[in-house]
């Protein structure tokens, strides 16, 4: 499903390489979790997946697609099979729970009456069903972090990918997010999650790659989070 | 397109409009004062243009011959000038036609011109007017005229022809040059405003790339928008100059009583079918272009 061979990348003005030479392997169905300390190269491990970076060297393929030299006007359509969330849950402010998630269907052009069944559907995925008509600014952090998992999965993605998803929730709601994690894990999805909530990684038992200073320097099968 | 996506895209466009009045007003005005002087200019090169026409019908080219052409030679002489294109039709004016106009316009009805009833002065005098298409082509014409036999000489009313041709090229640079720095303002503005809607909604634009939205559908509101600022910068003018031209025409004809009858101004409906048109495809061109070359820059997707 994901494949890194020998990734690199450098950002022009930093000496240093964010990501070297990693090499990863994540099958379908799998659930994740990347950790590290802050400046160890995480985030643009997703920037990569997400093709907002590009690789300096090596190779990246996901879904079977390769990521260097994929033309400009494919990026768009790759994205819709990745779903993504962020700490700072990165929602439409101006818009009410149900058009947030809409949003996502609405920009890949789908019809409004296919919308108008798969928003209520997910919402209720996501345990957030009786609220569609709040207003995000209304809802507590881990509700808002919900809608946003709602908009990463409106479009069935194969993979999400989570960058500090709990960054920015009590230790309680953190518990609650990452549960729903794995149930969209249970139900086939691939699960990348970006973090260094050592508590929670240590919880749940999966596969654990630790990075520092862009290297890849750890990957355990049910490992743990072990700061350095 | 779905029509859902095309609905989204206008009320984004309209959306972004609001969201930046101010910088959206400061569009529209310029935009509608480049319209409405292309306007002006317009209507004025046409009725200038259309004035010299009336001119050049109503002052022709005489053709005189020699002495002892036969009438039949003469009107030989007028079928050859007829065939040049820019001849647009000729008359032949006998030498009795000829006195009797001479008469008409210098005794007026007087006794005095009695005196020659049996006796034509003007008996060698009989000419062609020859009345040309386009004023410049004038000067062509006489000097080919005056290598067909018989032709004794040529009288043209230049100086007319030539005031009125360089007024309307004068007026057509000047207008040209203030329509062009205005377009180019234009422009500018217009990429202004569309750039400040990119950095209002830059959180949502960013959003939309995340899940995989078209370069197209992240750009077509914008490009809507200045499409939409170009087309309200036309249509105020238009409306306004469209009742204008005529309060316009009225003034000058009341102000300048001597050109009632001498000249006519082409009417508004005539003036409006290329000029609504026209002024409505440069301005949302000009829109067009405006967000086209910010979105370019700024909106890298």
């Amino acid at each position: 499903m994901i494949d890194l061979e020998n990734v690199s990348m450098a950002y022009t003005d930093k000496g240093m390489p964010a990501v070297s030479h990693a090499n990863l392997h994540v099958n379908k169905g799998e659930f994740i979790f990347v950790v590290g300390s802050s400046g160890s190269g995480k985030s643009t491990l997703i920037k990569l997946l997400l093709k907002e970076l590009d690789s300096t060297a090596g190779k990246i393929t996901v879904n079977g697609q390769v990521l260097e030299g994929m033309k400009h006007r494919k990026v768009a359509k790759y994205r819709r099979k990745i779903g993504v969330v962020f700490q700072d849950f990165r929602l439409l402010k101006d818009r009410n729970v149900y058009e947030n998630v809409a949003f996502a269907q609405r920009v890949i052009g789908r019809p409004t009456r296919v919308i108008k069944k798969r928003v209520p559907e997910v919402l209720m995925e996501v345990g957030l069903g009786g609220k569609y008509k709040k207003r995000v600014t209304e809802l507590s952090g881990g509700e808002q972090q919900r809608v946003a998992l709602a908009r990463a999965l409106v479009n069935r993605p194969d993979i999400l990918l989570a960058d500090e998803p709990t960054g920015n929730l009590d230790p309680h709601t953190s518990q609650e997010i990452m549960k729903l994690l794995e149930q969209i894990n249970n139900r086939g999805t691939t699960v990348l999650v970006v973090t260094h909530d050592r508590e929670i990684v240590n919880s749940m038992k999966k596969r654990v790659v630790t990075m520092k200073d862009g290297s890849i320097v750890n990957d355990e099968k049910e490992g743990e989070y072990y700061e350095n | 397109m779905r029509i859902s996506t095309i609905w989204y895209t206008f009320k984004q466009g309209f959306k972004n409009i609001k969201r930046n009045w101010t910088f959206s007003l400061a569009s529209v005005i310029t935009m509608a004062a480049c319209i409405f002087l292309f306007g002006i200019f317009y209507s004025i090169i046409n009725n200038v243009n259309h004035i010299a026409q009336r001119i050049e019908q109503d002052v022709p080219v005489t053709v005189f011959f020699e002495e002892g052409t036969t009438e039949e030679q003469m009107q030989q002489t007028g079928a050859e000038i007829e065939q040049r294109p820019e001849v647009a039709r000729t008359e032949f004016i006998s030498a009795d036609a000829a006195w009797e106009e001479f008469k008409d316009l210098y005794f007026q009805g007087s006794e005095a011109a009695e005196g020659f009833k049996d006796d034509n002065p003007l008996a060698n005098s009989a000419s062609y007017r020859v009345y040309v298409n386009e004023i410049e082509k004038q000067a062509e014409l006489v000097e080919y005229i005056e290598t067909l036999p018989n032709v004794r000489s040529v009288e043209q009313s230049e100086t007319a022809a030539q005031t009125l041709g360089s007024f309307n090229k004068l007026v057509s640079y000047v207008s040209i040059a203030i329509i062009v720095i205005l377009l180019i303002v234009s422009v500018f503005l217009i990429g202004n405003t569309v750039s400040m809607g990119i950095s209002v909604r830059k959180e949502e634009i960013a959003i939309m790339k995340m899940i995989g939205a078209t370069d197209f559908f992240v750009r077509a509101p914008f490009l809507l928008e200045g499409m939409i600022l170009g087309f309200i910068g036309a249509a105020i003018p238009l409306v306004g100059l469209y009742f204008g031209y005529g309060k316009a025409v009225e003034y000058v004809l009341n102000k300048f009583n001597v050109l009632t009858g001498v000249v006519d101004f082409i009417p508004v409906g005539e003036i409006y079918m290329v000029l609504v048109p026209v002024g409505l495809i440069l301005a949302m061109g000009i829109g067009l272009l405006g967000s086209t070359v910010i979105v370019r820059k700024h909106l890298r997707v």
